[in-house]
């Protein structure tokens, strides 16, 4: 019973992690990084407009987008040699599918819950997992064709990434080409959340203004969903498909607790991201476990934390206010108003 | 590949023959229990689904469910073993678990509902991760059930967990047998409820404990992630079918319930199928058709409906726009060609010659000296003068009783000339004091009139009863 917890060696935790084949755990902490940060960022408008769970069904129903874009992958290469190169493992297939993906489920979201008398939420749930399942059995089906496996996509494992492959500029090895091809996706994100900043902001907060402004609520919406499924798709070999729904919320959640000011958040999720994946890393060595789960426990207990504090500061400013000291200057609310900000909600 | 596709083909053709004929047989005693296991789960499944569909907590389950995850692995280390009971406790305490983190976060924190979800089905199913992975890498134990409650497998149920589940089955009908009208009205009223008396929160937390009990129960047959899928889809599917509680209930649970049989059948044939996305995928099916071909709510239906009404609101507006021509001339002559038909409505000649013949088809007009001039049948004249009579009365009464100008009262009139129905012109003539001039000077036909004028007897026809109190 007890065996199952390896005991606490400060050194086997703290020390060796960075003696012992050093760059591997630096990669793991970098990758593990960008991924959490990348996914806080574009997870903080999902809640802002109270639509967290569509990166849940986005995550999940990309799924068959993946097998397709490989099985479409081994039947354009042929008969042929199944060579590692040969498209089927190419990024930029994976890309289109999960896309495509991700704009179907956008679509039958708001269709199903349109056209009938289904509520969103139940509509939400009933097209992610009928596509989730449609993508586990092509997986299990196509297995020789389709290099997924079942268990991978449902948890994902950052320590499986492979980080021998680095990419080279001028003979001299950079990093390695799934950080490099994570930290495009990061830079693109952060341009993106640059060039949109606006059009989000006015949206997620005030929809009808973004309407008068010219702004079509249905368009960002769009562009929201399919940016998000860039990310998630670059993020799902590190942390599967479940775990990459806290990556979206927690540091956004825990960020939310701790500031008002959009940018001022954004500065806590790139925090939050780098200290859960450092803690992660080395709660994983400790537990020997997953890491990618390890990283994200981590990064639900700095949330439990920052809960704590905000809970501990309201209480002490309540108490204030009842022993007639100065109130505290009242917090400015940091969240969408409740009925137009829904995702199925249209510029209409 | 088209020669290896054939061979594969020729190959599964005769094993599904033989597979279909040992899966009717039932001649295996786990498939048995798969089959018998996975219709349990489908009937509890439904009826709790019904009421988070109702209730709009479809989430709420999908949350729940990955919550499980952790106590699963931890009663599994408990037990060191698959031990059903040490795992359905260790489930069902960390699924409450999750639900009551969620609310805590809500009631707390700013943060909304969808986030709190987010927060605790993402964290809860980390921690679960962390822990199945420590157990895998465990060197004592049987370690080779904790994978299958990721995807499930039909195959891996014991008899212990059968006895479990038809437990859980027998739980949740009784309970909502019992308590039926608590949550009828907990459900559709929570503000009545309240008010009369009902205790709603010990309702939804009872709910909640039985949504635990029958995910945990169902995981054993399709896994964590898609426990979620039977609970919501054919309770949407049966939402779309029915709008009484019971019945819906009923029908979730059948679908549920065939769902879970048709589901192993299918991947006992395909063999290397996992039953849980094959019965997910069965259940979406089922709700696809309910969506298309629902008789009320379905796409198709209405969309069919929606035409012929649109139709129907088109040829309507030709009638109309005949009588007004025929008044233009104080019906002095009976024909209508086209060409005056078509300047009438300032249309082209091909629109008027379609929506002649629109007329034709439908027995209201007839078309003489090939094809240019139009005359309505006494059929047409009556729903025409009807049509009128309708929008000029509505006009009428809206600038009497509703007080609008006479020049706002036009739209208004030309969508609800279609709707009228004979009771309420009559209300409208009382009430009208049986008027025969619009707000517009124009003359309110009557229906004897618009006969009368044409001079032609009509068949029939009941006595004309607009005009006559």
């Amino acid at each position: 019973m007890t065996d199952w917890i390896p005991a606490f060696d400060p050194h086997r935790v703290f020390v060796e992690p960075w003696t012992v084949n050093v760059s591997l755990k630096l990669w793991i902490v970098v990758m593990g990084f960008l991924v959490l940060t990348t996914c806080g960022w574009v997870g903080q408008y999902l809640i802002l407009r109270r639509m967290a769970l569509m990166g849940d069904a986005i995550s999940h129903s990309i799924l068959p987008g993946l097998a397709g874009s490989f099985l479409i992958g081994a039947w354009w290469a042929g008969n042929g040699s199944a060579s590692g190169e040969g498209g089927a493992r190419g990024s930029v297939p994976m890309f289109l599918g999960a896309l495509v993906a991700a704009v179907i489920t956008t679509v039958l979201i708001e269709w199903i819950h349109r056209r009938s008398r289904v509520k969103q939420d139940a509509a939400m749930g009933t097209v992610f997992s009928a596509l989730f399942a449609l993508g586990v059995v092509l997986i299990t089906v196509f297995a020789d064709h389709v290099d997924l496996d079942a268990d991978c996509v449902l948890h994902g494992e950052i320590g499986f990434v492979p980080f021998e492959d680095y990419f080279k500029v001028g003979g001299r090895e950079w990093m390695p080409v799934p950080v490099a091809r994570m930290l495009v996706v990061s830079l693109l994100t952060a341009a993106w959340i640059g060039m949109f900043y606006k059009e989000l902001l006015v949206s997620s907060f005030d929809p009808g203004l973004a309407t008068s402004l010219g702004i079509s609520a249905q368009r960002v919406h769009f562009l929201l969903m399919a940016w998000l499924a860039v990310v998630i798709v670059s993020a799902f070999e590190s942390v599967g498909a479940i775990l990459v729904v806290a990556a979206l919320i927690v540091p956004g959640a825990t960020a939310t607790l701790l500031s008002s000011n959009l940018p001022r958040i954004f500065l806590w999720i790139t925090l939050h991201a780098a200290v859960s994946a450092l803690a992660g890393l080395h709660l994983a060595v400790w537990l020997d476990c997953s890491i990618a789960g390890a990283m994200v426990v981590a990064g639900c207990a700095l949330f439990v934390l920052a809960w704590a504090a905000s809970s501990w500061s309201q209480w002490r400013a309540r108490r204030l206010m009842a022993t007639g000291a100065p109130p505290e200057p009242e917090e400015r609310t940091l969240t969408a108003p409740p009925t137009p900000s829904s995702p199925g909600r249209s510029a209409a | 590949m088209p020669a290896r596709a054939a061979k594969i083909g020729e190959i599964t053709d005769i094993a599904i023959l033989e597979q279909a004929i040992r899966f009717f047989s039932f001649q295996d005693p786990t498939l048995r229990f798969a089959v018998a296991g996975a219709a349990m789960m489908g009937i509890a499944c439904g009826v709790l689904g019904t009421f988070l569909v109702v209730r709009r907590l479809a989430l709420v389950g999908d949350t729940l469910s990955h919550a499980v995850l952790p106590g699963v692995a931890a009663g599994f280390l408990w037990g060191q073993t698959k031990n059903p009971v040490a795992i359905f406790v260790g489930a069902v305490v960390a699924g409450l678990a999750g639900t009551m983190v969620a609310t805590a976060i809500r009631r707390t924190t700013r943060l909304k509902e969808d986030t709190a979800l987010g927060l605790v089905l993402a964290g809860f199913y980390a921690v679960g991760i962390c822990l199945v992975t420590m157990i895998q890498r465990l060197p004592t134990g049987n370690k080779s059930g904790i994978d299958k409650f990721l995807f499930g497998q039909a195959a891996a149920i014991s008899a212990g967990d059968l006895k479990l589940m038809s437990a859980v089955t027998v739980l949740v009908l009784v309970v909502v047998v019992v308590f039926y009208k608590e949550l009828l009205v907990t459900s559709f009223d929570p503000a009545f409820a309240r008010a009369t008396g009902f205790p709603v929160r010990l309702i939804q937390d009872g709910l909640m404990l039985l949504l635990a009990f029958a995910v945990v129960g169902a995981l054993q047959a399709v896994g964590v992630v898609l426990v979620s899928a039977m609970l919501i889809t054919p309770a949407a599917a049966a939402y779309l079918l029915t709008d009484r509680l019971r019945r819906m209930l009923l029908i979730a649970s059948t679908i549920g319930c065939g769902t879970g049989i048709v589901g192993c059948f299918l991947s006992f044939l395909g063999n290397s199928l996992p039953t849980g996305p094959i019965m997910v995928l069965v259940a979406s099916v089922v709700f696809a058709g309910a969506f298309l071909f629902a008789p009320r709510h379905g796409l198709v239906v209405r969309w069919v409906k929606a035409r012929a009404r649109h139709r129907r609101v088109g040829r309507e507006n030709t009638l109309k726009a005949l009588y007004h021509v025929l008044e233009s001339r104080a019906f002095a002559r009976d024909g209508v060609t086209l060409k005056e038909l078509a300047l009438r409505r300032r249309e082209t000649l091909d629109d008027a010659d379609r929506q002649a013949k629109a007329l034709v088809r439908h027995g209201l007009a007839v078309v003489e000296d090939d094809g240019q001039l139009l005359r309505l049948t006494s059929e047409g004249k009556k729903r025409a003068a009807e049509l009128v009579r309708n929008h000029r009365l509505w006009e009428l009464y809206l600038t009497h009783a509703a007080r609008y100008a006479a020049d706002h009262v036009h739209d208004d009139a030309e969508k609800i000339e279609h709707v009228l129905g004979e009771d309420v012109v009559w209300e409208l003539e009382r009430r009208l004091n049986y008027a025969d001039t619009d707000p517009h000077g124009k003359r309110i036909p009557t229906l004897a009139e618009g006969q009368a004028r044409t001079g032609r007897a009509v068949e029939g026809v009941p006595p004309p009863e607009g005009g006559v109190p």
